[in-house]
């Protein structure tokens, strides 16, 4: 029996941590306009019964800030990781048509691939001129690539499957391959890689805000609250930056265990 | 012969590379808002009226079409001008050589200590599996893994500085001091929180790593036929662990060049410290463009070198690529 | 020098991934191996043959559930004892050339085994360069990586690792496996030159001729047990002085041996 604890342990794990991202996801609405309250009496207050996680230099609660910050990074990462991993799947499946077409996404893969992340992530950010729509595409144009290198190794073995050799030579076009062949054999893959972008593409979202090129400042992004925090370090005020990152660190492992769990279950 | 075949595939594939990267930037760039007369006066727009404006605009070719901007780009490339950066009121070339060289040892020293400190504690985790040391390293290597790098630097400024005092705060060394006198002793203290952050971080993937590569071999016949000549598993870890990880470990190590400089940015922008990674973000933050795309080229550069290596590392040195069997080359 | 009574073996599998259950692969195993002597374990595969070598050894995974005793030199061999002696008094030709590191020259894994079995780093050289001479590997063999060796030189290899340690029995798992006639011929010299000096050897092979070249008695083994153990002079003709019919049936399935299934074995409902 004892085989089976590990297996259990990290099923109601997974049940929790999604029913505390719903959590967080619907923060939005519970939380109302707390993230924004100012409090002129309670400025830079540390934390306490009245005030959890204490309080930042406008008298704003941290605690709220924290939750606001972590379901904003969590929706940019989700969209950015959905990009992402459309566009390595769009890509991969591209590459099973020609072998032209196969080298072109190669030699995009390899350029990508040879540019640091964040000077990428920085650059994109540049052209885009920064705010929220410019963080996600920045974030998912420079997580595709590493998945579509999977995926294209993934179909290239496909490719010299028998049945696709059948199925090509009883006459099916090459779309009918595409979709009924290739494509449901990417799509677990692809998932699963989507999973494992997410916690890389909050924690580049993050890092991208801290520098001051992602999200506007007025927005409470965990990347801005950990900015401001590292103006107030001096004066001994912890909190400001505790909090907010080791909300973030909780968040990006979570997820990283659920999707390094689901790898191994596929 | 084949070896030199294959060395001026690569290098040519890398000119491609470069050549991509320059393209795709320049076009990022092209495509930003920022106006490129702006950028080009950098503080100094404010002083200038639209004549005069007109006449720069004229002068550098602004309004051209973007393929023949980007012709003349590249040739001025060619012939090693980079362009000036408003920012530091330098040539491109000179700003990123005085930065790297003091990124340098943040980058050197810590690309070393991770390098040895992953493939240290990943053999002791594999060594055995599930063991108490394994579980402990392998939820250090997991919880370091989701770290955001700037919070961690954050960490360690607010404890060691802030509190205990130990390490500065700031900068390569203490302010108002020209570089040329500050003492190797003060240079190493205003590294070492730095470097240690950077370390941490980046030992998470070489453990991980080093550990599946290890549990591996601890499952294989080589293990197996070890433990019946009596061996014990640390006899295992060291003769046969210690060959079969290093290479993996060392060939992750240089594959992951661009997450190392990446980390370097953030901690650096942490820690005010005058490097490479500080002058990318007042670069992206500056609009300074010539200099944004002199650092995009350059790490390209770095990283693929990196890559590189990697890649011919495997031929180099293990023994099975090395001296691959011919058939019948030792009879019996 | 080795006897086993009773021995049995369990190990744990998973039908449905919350569920453990056993299954039996070694069943009330008896049998004796004597000093200066070749014993044959002979059955077809899955009979159980290399689980026998490991449980010998040691080499078992966790959760192994293990039934009777093993005696080494008339003492209780039992988990503790089998792992002071592996290496030293205990050998193992392994099965698969895979148990060679592809990373390693083969003169240092010979050295690594010597000095395993406690030999001085001196000695442990001298040995080696005698066990190497002895099993005719140049000095081109011993510079070489497993992956440039043959098949026959690189079983020489494993057979010079066993040979160092000097163990009093040695386990020869499948040590013909993949070998053509010249090259069997030679491995199987140099385990029955082990028995000269006095040594055991136990020889695990699927195929009953080959074991017959050299084996002094022989186990048969069926689906985790023990048929029968004969003398090997009791192979001969068509099998008349072997009492089970399992043996027999082996026995005269042979190419050499009218290639008949024995109808008397036909009758019996082993199989069902």
């Amino acid at each position: 029996m004892k085989a089976a604890q590990p297996r259990l342990r990290a099923l109601a794990c997974s049940g929790l941590a999604v029913l505390l991202l719903l959590a967080l996801l619907s923060g939005q609405w519970w939380l109302g306009d707390l993230p924004g309250r100012m409090q002129f009496d309670a400025r830079l207050a540390p934390p306490g019964l009245d005030h959890w996680l204490g309080t930042d230099a406008l008298g704003r609660e941290l605690w709220a800030r924290t939750l606001a910050g972590l379901a904003l990074s969590f929706r940019v990462g989700l969209l950015a990781a959905l990009l992402g991993s459309a566009i390595a799947l769009g890509l991969a499946l591209l590459t099973t048509l020609s072998p032209r077409l196969d080298a072109l996404v190669r030699l995009l893969i390899d350029t990508l691939l040879s540019v640091p992340h964040l000077i990428l992530l920085l650059l994109i950010a540049f052209a885009l001129g920064g705010g929220l729509q410019a963080v996600v595409i920045a974030v998912a144009t420079t997580h595709w690539p590493g998945l579509a290198r999977v995926l294209r190794a993934e179909l290239l073995q496909l490719r010299a499957a028998p049945y696709i050799g059948i199925s090509r030579a009883l006459g099916k076009s090459q779309g009918f391959i595409l979709l009924h062949h290739f494509l449901p054999h990417a799509l677990p893959h692809c998932l699963v890689g989507a999973l494992l972008l997410f916690p890389h593409a909050i924690l580049h979202e993050a890092a991208l805000t801290f520098l001051g090129v992602g999200l506007s400042p007025s927005q409470p992004a965990i990347g801005i609250l950990l900015a401001d925090a590292m103006r107030y370090l001096s004066g001994g005020y912890w909190w400001l930056g505790v909090f907010p990152g080791l909300g973030l660190l909780l968040m990006v492992l979570g997820i990283e265990r659920i999707a390094s769990g689901l790898r191994r279950a596929l | 012969m084949r070896l030199a075949l294959a060395t001026l595939r690569r290098l040519l594939r890398l000119g491609l590379i470069l050549l991509c990267v320059a393209g795709v930037s320049f076009g990022l760039m092209m495509a930003s808002p920022v106006d490129p007369v702006d950028a080009y006066l950098g503080p100094l727009a404010a002083q200038v009226s639209p004549e005069q404006r007109e006449l720069i605009a004229q002068r550098w070719g602004f309004d051209d079409p973007a393929p023949l901007q980007f012709g003349r780009w590249l040739q001025q490339l060619m012939s090693g001008n980079l362009g000036v950066s408003h920012v530091y009121n330098q040539p491109v070339g000179e700003v990123i050589g005085q930065r790297f060289t003091r990124s340098i040892a943040l980058l050197g020293s810590a690309w070393l200590l991770s390098l040895l400190l992953g493939f240290t504690l990943g053999v002791m985790a594999g060594a055995k599996e599930r063991s108490p040391l394994d579980k402990v390293i392998s939820a250090y290597a997991y919880v370091t893994a989701s770290t955001p790098t700037f919070w961690l630097a954050l960490l360690g400024v607010l404890l060691f500085s802030v509190y205990l005092g130990w390490a500065p705060a700031c900068c390569a060394g203490p302010v108002g001091v020209p570089s040329q006198d500050i003492h190797l002793a003060t240079r190493l203290h205003h590294l070492v929180l730095p470097v240690s952050t950077l370390t941490l971080l980046g030992t998470a993937s070489i453990t991980l790593h080093t550990r599946a590569r290890m549990v591996a071999l601890m499952r294989s016949d080589i293990a197996t036929h070890a433990f019946a000549q009596g061996a014990t598993r640390a006899d295992i870890a060291w003769r046969h662990g210690v060959r079969h990880a290093s290479l993996p470990a060392l060939t992750l190590a240089l594959a992951s060049l661009g997450e190392l400089f990446g980390g370097s940015i953030l901690i650096e922008q942490v820690f005010a410290y005058p490097g490479l990674g500080q002058a990318t973000v007042e670069a992206g933050l500056r609009s300074d463009v010539p200099l944004l795309l002199g650092i995009a080229l350059f790490t390209t550069l770095f990283v693929s070198i990196g890559n590189m290596l990697a890649d011919s590392l495997y031929h180099m040195v293990d023994p099975r690529m090395r001296r691959p069997r011919k058939p019948g080359s030792i009879a019996s | 020098m080795l006897r086993i009574e009773q021995l049995s073996l369990a190990l744990p599998y998973y039908p449905r991934f919350w569920r453990r259950r056993y299954a039996t692969h070694l069943d009330q195993l008896s049998f004796s191996v004597a000093a200066g002597s070749v014993h044959a374990v002979v059955g077809a595969s899955g009979a159980g043959k290399s689980l026998l070598a490991h449980t010998i050894m040691g080499l078992l995974p966790k959760g192994a559930q293990l039934g009777g005793s093993c005696f080494f030199k008339e003492t209780p061999l039992d988990e503790p004892r089998k792992r002071a002696l592996r290496g030293r008094e205990l050998a193992l030709i392994p099965q698969s050339l895979s148990a060679l590191d592809p990373l390693a020259r083969s003169q240092h894994q010979v050295n690594w085994a010597a000095r395993r079995a406690g030999l001085a780093p001196a000695s442990a050289r001298q040995t080696v360069c005698q066990a190497l001479a002895h099993y005719q590997l140049d000095e081109r063999a011993r510079r070489a990586y497993p992956h440039e060796l043959s098949g026959g030189m690189a079983r020489r290899v494993l057979t010079a690792m066993a040979h160092v340690t000097q163990a009093s029995l040695v386990i020869a798992d499948e040590p013909t496996v993949g070998l053509d006639p010249a090259q069997r011929g030679r491995v199987l010299d140099a385990l029955a030159a082990l028995t000269r000096q006095g040594k055991a050897v136990m020889l695990i092979s699927h195929d009953l001729r080959h074991a017959l070249n050299i084996a002094d008695r022989v186990t048969v083994m069926h689906e985790g047990r023990c048929v029968e153990t004969a003398d090997a002079s009791a192979f001969q003709g068509t099998g008349q002085t072997l009492k089970s019919a399992y043996a027999r049936a082996l026995w005269q399935a042979l190419p050499d041996n009218a290639f008949t299934i024995d109808t008397e074995y036909a009758r019996e409902s082993h199989f069902a």
